[in-house]
């Protein structure tokens, strides 16, 4: 929950490039200095080692790139959208960039709450592009598919085949699909979609990913998906598009 | 030209911290290469994020970018992952910031910090796809060039490295890329004639221009083979600092690092004699960075960088003779524009020295270290650390009472004259302060932390024969003993990588086949206890035919010519020598910077003197002066007027014997 003293702010941003190698944390790092140096006027929180008020949305693994990363921060004033999209960008590591900024309600909810569905374009090794369509078909004409999932260091069998909620095959001259997966009851793993891809593929082909870019995440409320900057936004404040 | 990022970035999704490979920090550049450009890669030979914070490295990137004639990127040890990766794929040895092939460049420079790391620079020259011996490497190889600390006792990599540079290197880094712009102007012919133009420039040492003689076991000459080498290399020192306020632009990791924070160099050198200190002897004599910079370089780097936290550095920040002003500005004005930190690496031991901090420590008071490093009195006096007992309980009174709930001390065992009257001494200090800590709060605590003594080079202490390991072993566990019913906890070195320090730390030239066997037998990251094992420098030795203890536990006598008696820090052979048996005396030596000179040698030598940066020395006193310097009394040194600079590395001093 947010106070309602400060402005809170949705932020939207991009991943590309050599940069895909740094981690979750190096992200919010690297964010924490940028608004620093881009004197975006942060809120802290109180207490004795004071923090400023940054929340992420889900954790994009080391490696993915990502066209729709989300943050939520606090500030302590009305800030300039436009100017500081820039100059965040600018102080950001080369390959991220802040690509459209929009005041948030106070008390929205946040980001990790919300975020239901997490959309990938996964590259895929180890098959032809011809031979993905029938794979695909496979998987989605099964009720479950089961694989190991390892978790929290433990390897255990999981289903699934729920939490693929949509995979097709973007370009048919190409050994990719788009996937669609759910965060609930917890965040299906790119690599276990692909697992599953290569149990219903069984000994024909050793399909493997080998590049990932997260496309979209989606707030789904009142059977509707939301862009999550368009939900729980500031009525009276102006969002702007920045040129990235 | 070679830029192998989609060959390296294919192996990144399998390696541990691919981000270490990337580069795109800020700060860094990309710079364009040109055949009338010297290309330099300079190295540092451990993992990204001990290498990336090296403030010498990052100085020397900038100033060589700045040139018209050179450019500069940065390397650094791969992990032992992605080497296994490169290895299979042939991917060689990589610049981060354009990910250029090792081997395009024309000087590969390493940064010695570490005598562990020895065998990473090879393994980094063999990664570069280069010969790892001088002697094998034809013109079209890059030349391979280092310095640091640990280039003072250059020997045991006499064979593979083909120059070193003494000293400070924002001068002489100028005159080498001139010597090889010219050698690459007139077609690289022969490497013989590039070596030898570089060993008639002042501070830097080609090995292969030099004879060594043997007699028996021992080094008995190190003589020039040709008139204009000199027959003893002098180091390199940058007389005003003040001119040369770089980093401008500290690089600003995507990864976290050691050291991850703005920092800025206080000053450079130090006079407190600590006799065991490598870094104190052969870095004198004191220049102190003015005021005013100090202040516009923490200003500048936390805009730039975005940074919340600022380290003041150099050997013993608390020494600087306007720390009061400036820490107190310094928290000011950050305070007024957010919430920076600061700190001061290398605390002195006592009480005004925690006033400082507890002015720039007002949140996270959380943990301060102090290095009393001796057990007894007797013992610091035997090694110049002149800290009294009330010092330190004085200090940790203090701390504790200001806030501070847990206290870190750190010892050396393993020094000379120590008996075990000595080792228990630091149980009882230890044990004492904890009893401090407790009267202010119940959770209060002390870390301990012991390190092996290995004597170094241009120290009084090079004489020294170091402790054997199982000697370090049972000095640990008498204290571990002492200490076990006491809420001091214990945490001591691996007495083993002390051993094997010490073959490197004061080898000769035969030393580098013991490496080169080591690095062969896969002892990588030797600094890394995961990677280290001393059976490896044991079985290397006997495969050589060399005594372990006669290189590492034996004293050496005055006589003796000691395989670095033909580089200079400009301590006086003498001085050394005297110190030495000062110390045997338990004679404890003065700072220099405020009483007078007692002529080591440094600035005597090369014409140079302490720059201080207010000429009122820091409050609390400074260690044996027996002056009262908390009224300020004026100091016996001259702040140098800018642009009456002298030259180092002129006539001066020599070593004598
Ligand atoms: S020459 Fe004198 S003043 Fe200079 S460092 Fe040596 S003892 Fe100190």
């Amino acid at each position: 929950m947010r106070g309602d003293t400060g402005h809170p702010v949705r932020l939207r941003f991009s991943k590309r490039g050599p940069v895909r190698f740094i981690s979750h944390r190096d992200v919010a790092r690297a964010f924490e200095r940028a608004f620093r140096v881009a004197e975006v006027p942060l809120a802290f929180t109180a207490g004795f080692s004071p923090h400023p008020k940054i929340s992420f949305g889900p954790a994009l693994a080391v490696g993915y790139e990502s066209d729709a990363e989300y943050l939520d921060l606090e500030c302590t004033e009305e800030v300039d959208e436009t100017r500081w999209t820039a100059e965040v960008t600018a102080a950001l590591p080369e390959g991220i960039a802040v690509t459209r900024v929009a005041p948030l309600a106070d008390r929205a909810p946040s980001l990790q709450e919300e975020i239901s569905v997490l959309a990938y374009e996964v590259v895929l090794g180890g098959i032809p592009a011809d031979a993905v369509g029938p794979v695909v078909a496979d998987l989605l004409g099964r009720a479950s598919v089961e694989v190991t999932v390892s978790r929290k260091g433990e390897a255990r069998i999981d289903d699934i085949r729920p939490s693929v909620l949509a995979l097709h095959q973007p370009r048919p001259y190409e050994a990719c699909v788009v996937v669609e997966v759910a965060t609930r009851p917890r965040t299906l793993r790119v690599v276990d979609v692909v697992h599953g891809l290569r149990a219903v593929a069984g000994d024909a082909w050793p399909i493997e990913e080998s590049r990932v870019r997260r496309t979209y995440q989606w707030i789904e409320r009142g059977g509707a998906r939301h862009e999550p900057l368009d939900v729980d936004r500031r009525s009276d404040a102006r969002t702007l598009e920045a040129c990235a | 030209m070679s830029n192998l990022w989609p060959r390296i970035e294919s192996l990144l999704p399998r390696v541990e911290k691919p981000a270490r490979y990337i580069g795109m920090e800020r700060g860094s550049v990309r710079p364009e290469h040109h055949p009338g450009k010297v290309a330099w890669l300079l190295l540092y030979p451990d993992a990204y994020e001990v290498g990336l914070p090296n403030q010498g490295l990052q100085i020397l990137y900038e100033i060589l970018n700045e040139r018209d004639d050179a450019v500069a990127e940065r390397s650094y040890a791969p992990w032992v992952d992605l080497e296994a990766e490169m290895r299979a794929h042939g991917v060689p040895l990589f610049s981060v910031d354009t990910h250029r092939a090792a081997g395009d460049f024309d000087v590969l420079a390493f940064n010695l910090s570490a005598e562990l790391v020895f065998t990473n620079l090879l393994n980094c020259v063999d990664l570069a796809g280069v010969p790892v011996r001088s002697a094998q490497r034809h013109p079209e190889h890059p030349l391979i060039l280092a310095g640091g600390h640990c280039a003072f006792n250059p020997e045991p990599l006499a064979d593979y490295v083909d120059a070193f540079v003494m000293g400070d290197g924002e001068e002489v880094i100028a005159e080498i890329t001139e010597v090889i712009g010219a050698w690459k102007r007139s077609g690289r012919a022969h490497r013989e004639q590039v070596l030898h133009d570089l060993a008639t420039v002042p501070g830097v040492y080609v090995p292969s221009m030099y004879d060594v003689e043997y007699d028996g076991p021992r080094v008995v000459g190190v003589t020039p083979r040709y008139p204009d080498v000199p027959a003893v290399v002098d180091k390199r020192t940058v007389a005003d600092l003040a001119e040369w306020p770089y980093p401008k632009r500290q690089l600003v990791p995507l990864v976290e690092v050691v050291h991850d924070r703005l920092n800025v160099e206080l000053f450079r050198g130090c006079t407190r004699g600590c006799r065991f200190c490598q870094a104190g002897m052969i870095t004198r004599p004191v220049r102190e960075r003015p005021l005013e910079q100090v202040r516009t370089m923490v200003r500048d780097g936390l805009r730039r960088t975005g940074y919340d936290e600022v380290a003041l550095t150099s050997l013993s920040s608390a020494d600087f003779s306007g720390i009061d002003g400036l820490v107190g500005g310094i928290v000011e004005e950050q305070t007024a524009t957010g919430s920076v930190s600061l700190s001061l690496p290398s605390l002195r031991v006592d009480a005004f020295t925690v006033g400082v901090a507890s002015e720039i420590q007002r949140v996270r008071r959380t943990g301060l270290t102090f290095a009393p490093e001796a057990g007894s009195w007797r013992l610091r006096q035997v090694i110049n650390k002149l800290v009294t007992e009330a010092d330190l309980y004085a200090a940790v009174d203090a701390a504790f009472s200001q806030g501070w709930r847990r206290v870190k001390l750190y010892f050396l065992t393993g020094l000379p004259t120590e008996t075990d009257v000595d080792t228990l001494g630091i149980a009882e200090l230890a044990t004492n302060v904890v009893d401090i800590g407790r009267r202010y709060t119940k959770g209060a605590s002390a870390t301990v932390s012991v390190g092996g003594f290995v004597p170094k080079p241009h120290t009084p202490f090079q004489w020294f024969g170091q402790n054997s390991v199982d000697e370090l072993r049972r000095k640990v566990s008498l204290l571990r003993d002492a200490l076990r019913r006491s809420p001091a906890k214990v945490r001591w070195h691996d007495p083993e990588a002390s051993f094997a320090e010490g073959i490197a730390s004061r080898g000769d030239r035969r030393i580098g086949a013991v490496i080169e066997r080591v690095w062969r037998a896969g002892g990588t990251f030797q600094e890394w206890s995961e990677h280290f094992s001393l059976g490896r420098w044991l079985d290397a030795m006997a495969a050589e035919g060399l005594d372990p203890d006669w290189y590492v536990t034996r004293h050496r006598t005055e006589d003796e010519v000691l395989p670095w008696d033909h580089i200079a820090a400009g301590l006086h052979r003498d001085f050394l020598w005297q110190d030495w048996k000062a110390a045997l005396a338990e004679h404890g030596l003065p700072d220099c910077r405020w009483t007078p000179c007692y002529d080591c040698g440094v600035c005597t030598g090369y014409a140079l003197e302490h720059v201080v940066a207010a000429n009122v020395p820091p409050a609390g006193g400074s260690q044996g002066t027996g002056q009262d310097l908390a009224t300020g009394h004026s100091v016996p040194v001259q702040l140098l007027p800018a642009g009456a600079r002298p030259r180092s590395g002129g006539t001066g001093a020599r070593v004598a014997g």
